[in-house]
């Protein structure tokens, strides 16, 4: 059935899926697309016919009361029973699960997305789990800090960031925090059927599944200026053996560096 | 609302005019800074046919760049200079400038002027048997204010800036940050941008106004409510959608300015940074507040294009098929409620910005349900097909093509009303492709059925037959051609605004960067499609077959029982209406129409009459 549903997604070549939640959203969308097809030919027929049937030299003389009868008013109807049904069974319940349900437990996996133009920079939550704040006001160019993270946060001791790449494990769920230092960007996950708004100012999240290992395009998705067209990175998904080393290689490192460097004063 | 003493004031004062008038002077007030509504209508046309066409031109440079990516461009790229496209390779500034500005033109100074200026304005009064407008100084202003907002945009070009580069939605932080490093911030084309969009919405504002009190107050005698045709009934919502959305946008504007120009910061947030300094603002303002304004006018902006296309193909077709329109009445309450749902489903632009269960259950549903409406309308005019005999002329060609492109607009954009599945495919190809069905083989379609149905009303001569199918048919070809592949595109999650059609991120696109290709030539074979279109408006005027009376098409409207072409004052004689407007093939009949203004019994004649003023 799922097979048949999505069939005309992967006619049109809709890009290949790689969470969990996606195979609600492709579900979702191949139905959309047969809708669309049926409706699309339902007209096309009629007009077919119509303009046949009823041109000046088939039809010399016009017909004051044109169609008799409801199946106007039918598919009407129609239209609007499986537009109902597409929100109360895909889109209503699919968005309150994306946007409200959030997963917790050891398992998740926390990251930050920063956009600034024109690449990305991702903060890893580290050993402990949880990810160190951020603020805009703590970007520290000089000493390093690229994104603002508030070095007081001993949340923030362990983690560490990546720019460019980012590395997540299959099969765990994954919160990203997405933000900017500059402009609007957009973090479009094209093969997990997500995409987020990273707006300077603004905390916004979105977490996924991901189901398959595998390389992808990480896609600016919102107009951010010159450099918008190569505004790229790298989304690596591995397994979760390979995942945990690297989280703990870097982890450590980042736990050694902090504790190297003098601690920030208090007060300024 | 008596039009018997309009009549005669106006008579009486265009003799008085005829006295004392200065003859260098009249030719001035009546061609150039006329206060007759037609004149302010053929203005407005022309001028944003030339719009049209200058944002028609962006576009083509810019699918060079996309299908050619930096590669110098042939012919054109010599002349764009070498600031922008160094040695002719169209530079990715370059290609945020056109597309901002390409944007802006269509919709601020091409359609809407158009659909809602020039044809809103020549019509209206025509069709309910009014002398003018209720204002036509004000109507004056509305055509100049335009053309300074028109002129102010075109100008931003020749900035050391140059254009505004920000997306036609000019969005902050990017458009408040951007060109900031120029000598003197005010003429920036970013803050250009702005100056001029501040006169173009004055300009829609005066429009608006001037149509919503004339249909009110200016209905000739017999005009009730429903005997008003379609057309008339589509521009009392328009109008009242640009008068109530249109605000907020300049709120915006003005913000933004001041954000620009003044250091303060209603949209930049705390600690903003640019190329890795802090901006030197005190902050706590919101980027999204902008967009909430954007969009409170740009969705309702969306209708604002869509329902002057409904309101002359609803004319253009019963005539030519000589049966009524089905469903007048529900088609007046369905754009009634569309005007009305287009104001709260805005923040389906914005399911990116990340918004919670509640508040995208609302515009979920919201935006569902407006495309209620539209599909009655839609289907309305398909069902009133039905039992015609129809006469396929140019006019009503592009008014049929306009049904199934209009549809595929229309159908395209469920998947992007839900949410979950808009967050897939928001900001690619197929939100573009999208929205160009529904603006350019939808709207402008209908446009142009427009312009090939009442310009023998306006020159007294039709324009070329042959030439409108050569300008029909390549059109309706190479628009598909051009849009229909940005779906497969979009799908496959190419994203919109990129200089290089997608270069950079090969492992999305590489299978079908080819398209590129196919959709520029279509493009470009799009502009030649629009050569016998200009020869024929501008050949016709003096070369045309003449009318041979004053309701050429046999329709049955009231603008048809005016001299050809309708002089100051419209009428020759005081019109009535006496029944409704589209008495096609009534049955009994001795005529397949019967005019709103015949009287009972009287037959239609055929007789070409002239202006009496």
């Amino acid at each position: 059935m799922f097979a048949l549903i999505t069939s005309l997604n992967n006619l049109l070549g809709v890009p290949g899926l790689a969470s969990e939640h996606g195979e609600m959203v492709d579900h979702m969308l191949g139905l959309i697309q047969w809708f669309m097809l049926l409706l699309f030919v339902g007209w096309s027929t009629f007009l077919a016919i119509v303009f046949t049937k009823f041109r000046k030299s088939n039809n010399p003389n016009a017909d004051y009361i044109g169609v008799r009868g409801h199946a106007s008013t039918h598919i009407e109807i129609g239209v609007v029973i499986v537009e109902i049904i597409l929100l109360l069974g895909f889109a209503i319940p699919l968005w309150s699960t994306q946007s409200e349900q959030y997963p917790m437990g050891p398992d998740v996996v926390k990251l930050r997305a920063v956009g600034e133009k024109f690449n990305w920079s991702f903060q890893y939550a580290g050993l402990d789990g949880n990810l160190g704040n951020q603020e805009l006001r703590f970007v520290n160019t000089s000493a390093g800090n690229m994104i603002g993270r508030d070095l007081k946060d001993p949340n923030g001791k362990d983690d560490f960031v990546k720019s460019g790449e980012m590395t997540i494990p299959v099969g765990r769920p994954i919160i990203i925090d997405v933000t900017s230092k500059d402009v609007i960007h957009n973090l479009a996950l094209v093969p997990m059927r997500i995409a987020q708004d990273a707006t300077p100012g603004v905390r916004a999240h979105i977490w996924f599944r991901p189901t398959k290992t595998g390389e992808w395009d990480i896609i600016c998705g919102q107009l951010c200026g010159v450099g918008h067209s190569g505004m790229k990175a790298k989304l690596t998904v591995v397994s979760e053996k390979e995942f945990d080393a690297f989280l703990k290689d870097n982890s450590e490192e980042a736990i050694k560096a902090s504790a190297a460097q003098p601690a920030p004063l208090a007060s300024r | 609302m008596s039009a018997a003493i309009t009549h005669e004031e106006l008579h009486g004062e265009a003799h008085d005019h005829a006295h004392e008038a200065h003859p260098k002077q009249s030719f001035i007030y009546k061609y150039i800074f006329s206060t007759d509504h037609k004149v302010i209508g053929i203005q407005y046309g022309l001028t944003s046919l030339v719009f049209l066409l200058a944002g028609f031109f962006l576009m083509m440079v810019m699918r060079w760049s996309i299908a050619y990516p930096d590669k110098p461009m042939p012919l054109i790229g010599a002349f764009l200079g070498d600031r922008w496209a160094p040695g002719g390779v169209v530079s990715p500034e370059l290609y945020n400038m056109f597309g901002a500005m390409h944007g802006t033109i269509m919709v601020f100074l091409g359609v809407v002027p158009l659909a809602f200026g020039a044809f809103g304005n020549y019509l209206v009064p025509l069709q309910i048997g009014a002398i003018d407008m209720a204002f036509p100084k004000l109507n004056a202003w509305s055509y100049w204010l335009n053309l300074i907002g028109g002129v102010l945009m075109m100008m931003s070009f020749f900035m050391p800036s140059g254009a505004a580069q920000s997306g036609w939605t000019n969005y902050s932080p990017l458009a408040s940050t951007t060109q900031m490093d120029v000598k003197d911030v005010f003429f920036s084309g970013q803050t250009q941008w702005l100056m001029a969009m501040v006169f173009l919405i004055s300009s829609s504002l005066l429009g608006s106004v001037n149509i919503i009190t004339t249909i009110i107050n200016l209905r000739c005698k017999g005009m009730t409510w429903m005997r008003m045709p379609f057309f008339v009934w589509g521009m009392l919502v328009t109008a009242f959608l640009l008068l109530l959305a249109f605000p907020p946008l300049e709120v915006a504007a003005v913000l933004q300015l001041f954000d620009r120009l003044f250091g303060s910061s209603f949209f930049l947030p705390t600690g903003l940074l640019d190329s890795n300094r802090h901006l030197d603002i005190a902050g706590g303002g919101s980027p999204l507040l902008y967009q909430h304004l954007f969009w409170f006018l740009a969705h309702p902006e969306v209708y604002v294009l869509i329902l002057p296309a409904f309101c002359i193909v609803s004319d253009i077709i019963p005539c030519n098929i000589r049966r009524p329109l089905w469903g007048h009445k529900t088609m007046v309450y369905a754009a009634l409620v569309l005007g009305f749902f287009s104001f709260i489903v805005w923040a389906h632009h914005m399911y990116l910005t990340g918004m919670g269960a509640v508040v995208s259950t609302f515009f979920q549903i919201t935006t569902v349900s407006i495309s209620v409406p539209s599909v009655v309308l839609l289907t309305c005019l398909m069902i009133s097909l039905w039992g015609g005999s129809i006469r396929f002329n140019t006019p009503m060609l592009f008014a049929c093509a306009f049904l199934p492109m209009f549809g595929i607009g229309g159908l395209t954009g469920l998947p992007l009303a839900f949410s979950m599945t808009d967050l897939f495919l928001h900001d690619t190809y197929y939100v573009i492709g999208h929205f160009h069905y529904v603006v350019a083989p939808g709207t402008i379609f209908a446009l142009f059925a427009g312009i090939y149905h009442w310009y023998p009303k306006i020159t007294g001569r039709f324009m070329n037959e042959t030439l409108g199918r050569l300008h029909f048919w390549p059109s309706l070809i190479c628009m598909n051609f051009l849009f229909a592949p940005m779906f497969i595109q979009g799908l496959a999650g190419f994203h919109r605004r990129w200089y290089n059609g997608g270069m950079a991120f090969e492992d999305t696109t590489r299978h079908l960067l080819w398209l590129n290709e196919v959709m520029s030539i279509a493009a470009w074979c799009l502009a030649l499609s629009q050569i016998p279109f200009i020869l024929n408006v501008f050949l016709s005027i003096k070369g045309g077959k003449k009318v041979t009376c004053d309701n050429p098409w046999h329709a049955t409207t009231l603008e048809w029982a005016t001299p050809t072409p309708p002089g100051h004052g419209n009428f020759n004689f005081e019109p009535v209406v006496h029944r409704g407007p589209y008495e096609y093939s009534v049955p009994g009949a001795s005529t397949d129409y019967t005019p709103q203004w015949l009287a009972e019994g009287e037959v239609p004649e055929e007789k070409l009459t002239h202006a009496e003023h």
